[in-house]
């Protein structure tokens, strides 16, 4: 990733750090990422998306094990990703962290934890944002 | 004027830990002998994933749920760390902006060894006494490395603490903070080398001793308190041995330090260990409970705290965020080999 990548992955800051979506102010749907436009209202909701902070919480829908990833990822096969349903709607696709594999399960609760993404090399940016755990119990 | 201490604090402390028999079987030395020499069981070890800024964020994070404080009023972010993930470009900015607090403040990331942490609560104090700032952020957090096969490599861990900072529900009021500093070559790391070199025997005595002596002396004669007036006491950690050995020298028994004496359980966190420390008896602490600190940075130097716990203690949620021996509890076993590859050891400077 060189320039062109920095400058994408500064853009979805918000997002990957803080779960900033957004809300379309005609039928309050919620999206994340946020979305330029309503896919339901189009004309309708332009100019009038809100921005909305996620609270970072949800429950797996379904997930995989990674066995066989790509060069990025390589180092930490195997790994769980999973299709994550936040609290407030939204599907996202996410690394779930922190546990063992075995103990990923459909329907768990997670709660997002802030961790490092990738990095260009040993020369290039770092790339940070959520991933999912397990909520503990206190 | 409104006294100025702790407002919120929190810690993190990655997962995974390593025995310290295992990492001695692999260099063929007694596993037994050097955890009962060095006081370590185990140490933590970050993922491939964790560095000092997702710990720090992560402490932070665990501060800003214990209390309700805007994140838009922390005016100042200070990261202690000798395990920044760039040379060039401030920790505090990504935590910054991972807590909401950006853009108006003031950021820029600390280093002395060990106690570059206390150093930035020490920042934070006089900021909010000066009126420049309503709320500051220090944090101390290290992914610390140490070469294959040095003694160090029994107790180089991963772990942070953050503290707010400033003069409005303060749950523990910061009634004194003394420093003190010598040049003390007892340990270093070059500039773009990746582990550390240590002056052996010549880190306890001239070093570790000598400043937590003084400066802890220094502390009291100025507070004008005595080692028994204190509930608890915390001494930088980077063994088991030597905040146990220095706590009998001054005075004070194993009672008062044992809440705040983690090194045992996840080795030393270095810019993290005394502070991490502060946050597990931070965690137990009553209102009129008084507290002593002092952390040490190879170098060298010590900064010193005398701490009184506050009734609004009461009203911090501490159970909004996980206990420093609820997270030393919650860990996964790893053998030598994840350790070598998840701490870059097969790239062998
Ligand atoms: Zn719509």
């Amino acid at each position: 990733m060189g320039c062109e990548g920095v400058a994408r992955f500064w853009r979805e800051i918000p997002q990957r750090y803080n779960f900033i979506g957004n809300k379309c102010g005609s039928c309050k749907r919620i999206f994340f990422p946020p979305r330029e436009s309503c896919p339901y209202c189009r004309r309708k909701s332009m100019g009038n998306m809100k921005e909305i902070k996620l609270n970072g919480k949800g429950e797996i829908v379904t997930y995989t094990i990674i066995h066989v990833s790509s060069e990025d990822f390589e180092d930490q096969v195997p790994y769980p990703i999973a299709i994550v349903k936040l609290d407030e709607g939204p599907q996202i696709t996410a690394q779930i962290v922190d546990c063992n594999i075995d103990d990923v399960k459909i329907g768990m609760k997670v709660e997002s934890t802030f961790r490092k993404i990738r990095q260009d090399g040993s020369t290039g940016a770092i790339y940070y944002g959520y991933k999912f755990k397990k909520v503990n119990k206190q | 004027m409104d006294k100025i201490g702790i407002v919120s604090y929190g810690a993190n402390i990655p997962r995974w830990r390593i025995k310290t028999e295992d990492i001695a079987s692999v260099w063929g030395k007694d596993g037994k002998t050097i955890s009962k020499g060095l006081g370590i069981n185990e140490k933590s070890v970050p993922s491939m994933d964790q560095d000092t800024a997702t710990i720090s964020v992560e402490a932070t994070r665990a501060a800003l749920k214990r209390c309700s404080i805007n994140p838009q009023d922390i005016g100042a972010i200070y990261i202690g760390s000798e395990s920044h993930p760039y040379a060039v470009k401030p920790t505090g900015t990504i935590v910054g902006e991972a807590i909401g607090a950006t853009p108006d403040l003031m950021v820029a990331d600390y280093e002395f060894a060990c106690k570059a942490g206390t150093a930035a609560i020490q920042s934070c104090c006089a900021l909010v006494k000066a009126g420049m700032i309503k709320y500051g952020l220090a944090v101390g957090a290290d992914t610390s490395q140490a070469a294959p096969g040095d003694a160090l490599e029994y107790s180089a861990s991963a772990g942070g603490a953050a503290f707010i900072i400033g003069s409005e529900n303060v749950v523990a009021n910061i009634n004194h903070t003394y420093s003190c500093t010598s040049d003390t070559p007892d340990f270093w790391r070059r500039a773009q080398r990746k582990y550390p070199a240590h002056g052996g025997r010549f880190t306890g005595a001239p070093a570790y001793f000598k400043h937590i002596t003084h400066c802890s002396t220094n502390l009291m004669n100025i507070a004008k308190t005595k080692p028994e007036e204190y509930d608890y006491a915390i001494f930088h950690q980077p063994n088991g041995k030597f905040p146990v050995s220095i706590a009998r020298k001054l005075g004070f028994t194993h009672d008062q330090i044992k809440q705040g004496l983690i090194v045992p359980y996840i080795g030393n966190t270095y810019s993290g260990a005394s502070l991490v420390g502060l946050a597990s008896v931070l965690d137990v602490a009553k209102p009129g409970d008084r507290i002593f600190l002092t952390s040490y940075g190879s170098g060298a130097g010590s900064d010193g705290f005398d701490l009184s716990v506050t009734e609004k203690m009461n009203d911090l949620s501490r159970e909004n965020a996980p206990s420093v021996f609820q997270m030393v509890e919650d860990k996964e076993y790893i053998d030598y080999g994840t350790y070598a590859k998840v701490t870059d050891l097969l790239y062998w400077e």
